[in-house]
């Protein structure tokens, strides 16, 4: 061990700790270096920091272009979370590093306060209990509504267990749930590819419902819905809210209002405004980047 | 209100009507054929000639390429272009362990192959030491093909090669084969491949009643193949695959690795071809590169779009339709054949989307 190295080592230590203070500072929960050293509590996810995803200092740029940059958000488990921000705010850039399919240049990712999301593939991800729901629908088109809903039911998802694959009880139980809940029970043998746009978007929903998922990614799910149709989305929501936990990302502001608790405003990158809704309205920087350009 | 009833079950593997036809086409095949090839006077209007027997076991290893290439493409997406490396691969297995049967026999009495002979050689290449025994051939005319397709597709699929980039690096592996299988000192007989061959098991193949024993070997494979990969795509399994064609990332998010599924079809759609391949060499009676030249495998795509992709039956009855309609156009209009093969894979691409069997299909759904 020579001097030089003792010299690095002190100062990565002195980095992380800044970092780590800063991260206390910037998140509602005081980040998640709180949870250092307890005992993990069996498979279950560690939410005894009240907090369900923790996103610390996370930057990323694609051709020099920084798409994330420097941001920390955490979401208590059961939160609705409403994202709104201006077109090339990092939101959907954002939604791709949780789910594992950007990854990010620094900063780290963690689901509750134990599992390291950066060390996961995208199925892994899915699996371990976050769901995302994309901007543009996207189901199997050539399968049948019912099919697609089976496939993304939560099960061993290998070959060879695809293959002697059975429907159990249970599971026909909650594909019954699912399909009355998303309101497609008469177009159950249709094929996904000939439903209109807004069942598109059910259909995905209630996909991401069969996986039973602790946290759910949702990119402008009323996008393309009507009037009707994103009320009962709005109460869909406001349903699963606590025993799921939401983030939503939307530009239709009648429906965040709707739904609403605590909004946060992405700008360049990085959190600009959180709170209630009418409070993040009202903040003239809010206004500025809206309105100003 | 619905309950758990209203949901669709398993779909069965063969509805009434499908297993009919299926042992229709067996018996067919597998009595029939042989009952009017070998016991009916050549003299008699029911005679079945050599020559169609010959045509229709050809045909039918193609089918099986057809059956394979549709798992793959059909139901995966991923159009491969190299589907004659595999066929070709099985082929040459199956043609070392001929070329060893027919022992003093070759031209130059020598234990030897011939061409071996030829070039000089004083003993086996080693990678002929297993071609003396039949199980071990039997192993290896499934397993190398299903072992290259296994080891490429593993770093294809892995490094996310997808749509026209994977078909044009399946093209190059068959090409980059091709041209190795040419070279004299890969020990493969060069640009005269392995022909001439005399036995089989010790039994002499020029005989009426062994290429009819081979002729309904193929009918079965054929006919058993079908069924598995009805169950394949009836299973949850097929609709993963299905899945994956549709939109990958929805089943990456769904918690299903595409890879492995990728890997699995890949891998027994090039162990089929390996199976039709040998089956092809006994029959044909030769096997040289040219098996391999890009070409051939287009033209594996071409009989599955033809029939109709995504529909079992489709290819099977694309490769008799296209291969029935080449082995009269290269007699009556020799000069033609090429120029029909290139319109009717472009009429096909156009106007028939889901090939014959779709229009067929459509055209009874409009009838009904």
């Amino acid at each position: 061990m020579t001097p030089e190295l003792l010299e690095q080592g002190a100062q990565r230590m002195q980095q992380r700790l800044t970092a780590l203070e800063a991260a206390r500072r910037q998140t509602a929960s005081g980040g998640r270096s709180s949870g250092f050293s307890r005992p993990k509590a069996g498979d279950s996810l560690d939410l005894a920091h009240g907090r369900i995803l923790y996103l610390e200092e996370v930057s990323v740029s694609f051709d020099g272009f920084k798409a994330i940059n420097n941001l920390s958000l955490d979401i208590a488990p059961g939160e609705l979370r409403c994202i709104i921000g201006p077109n090339g705010a990092g939101k959907t850039t954002m939604m791709d590093i949780i789910t594992g399919k950007t990854r990010p240049d620094s900063g780290t990712v963690f689901f509750g306060s134990t599992i390291d999301l950066l060390r996961h593939t995208e199925p892994q991800i899915a699996r371990l209990g976050i769901g995302r729901k994309f901007q543009k629908p996207t189901v199997f088109e050539q399968l049948s509504v019912f099919e697609n809903l089976e496939l993304a039911l939560r099960m061993h998802k290998g070959v060879l267990s695809s293959l002697r694959f059975r429907r159990s009880a249970g599971q026909s139980e909650r594909l019954l749930e699912v399909l009355e809940t998303i309101g497609l029970q008469t177009s159950l043998q249709r094929q996904a590819g000939l439903l209109s746009h807004g069942q598109k978007q059910w259909l995905e929903i209630g996909m991401l419902l069969c996986q039973d998922p602790q946290l759910l990614l949702l990119d402008e799910p009323v996008a393309g819905m009507t009037d009707q149709e994103t009320e009962r989305t709005a109460e869909l929501f406001l349903g699963l809210k606590g025993k799921h936990t939401l983030m939503v990302v939307e530009h239709d502001m009648a429906f965040i209002k709707a739904i609403s608790e605590t909004v946060t405003v992405l700008c360049e990158g990085s959190v600009l405004a959180q709170g209630p809704l009418s409070q993040v309205q009202a903040d003239p920087r809010v206004i500025e980047v809206y309105l100003g350009r | 209100m619905i309950t758990a009833a209203h949901l669709p079950g398993r779909e069965p593997l063969l509805t009434r009507r499908g297993w009919a036809a299926w042992f229709a086409c067996l018996a067919l095949l597998c009595a029939l054929a042989p009952l009017l090839n070998l016991w009916v006077g050549a003299g008699s209007v029911f005679h079945l000639s050599d020559f169609a027997v010959a045509l229709v076991g050809k045909i039918m290893c193609y089918a099986l390429c057809a059956l394979a290439m549709d798992l793959i493409w059909g139901y995966t997406g991923i159009l491969s272009l190299g589907h004659g490396l595999f066929f070709a691969l099985g082929g040459y297995a199956m043609g070392m362990y001929l070329m060893r049967q027919i022992g003093l026999d070759g031209n130059y009495k020598s234990a030897l192959p011939d061409f071996m002979v030829f070039l000089d050689w004083k003993s086996l290449p080693w990678h002929w030491l297993l071609s003396d025994s039949l199980v071990a051939t039997l192993i290896l005319v499934p397993l190398v093909p299903a072992l290259v397709a296994l080891v490429f597709g593993f770093f294809a699929f892995r490094s996310r090669i997808k749509g026209v980039y994977f078909s044009i690096i399946t093209q190059a592996l068959t090409f980059a084969a091709m041209l190795l299988f040419f070279r004299n000192e890969t020990g493969f007989g060069g640009n005269n491949g392995f022909t001439d061959f005399k036995r089989l098991a010790g039994i002499p193949m020029a005989t009426p009643s062994m290429r009819m024993a081979l002729f309904v070997l193929t009918a079965l494979v054929l006919l058993l193949s079908f069924l598995l990969a009805r169950w394949i795509v009836c299973s949850k399994f097929g609709r993963v695959l299905q899945a994956i064609r549709d939109a990958e990332s929805r089943v990456m998010f769904s918690g299903y690795s595409p890879l492995g599924y990728k890997l699995a079809i890949w891998t027994l759609s090039a162990l089929l071809c390996g199976v039709a391949g040998a089956l092809y060499v006994t029959q044909v009676g030769i096997i040289n590169p040219s098996e391999m030249s890009p070409a051939n495998s287009i033209e594996i795509a071409v009989w599955t779009a033809v029939g109709g992709r995504a529909t079992l039956i489709g290819p099977i009855v694309g490769a008799f339709l296209v291969n029935g309609a080449k082995s009269w156009l290269t007699v009556a209009y020799p000069e033609f054949w090429l120029y029909f093969l290139g319109a009717l894979f472009i009429v096909v691409t156009l106007y028939l989307p889901q090939g014959v069997v779709g229009l067929l299909c459509r055209a009874k759904g409009e009838a009904a």
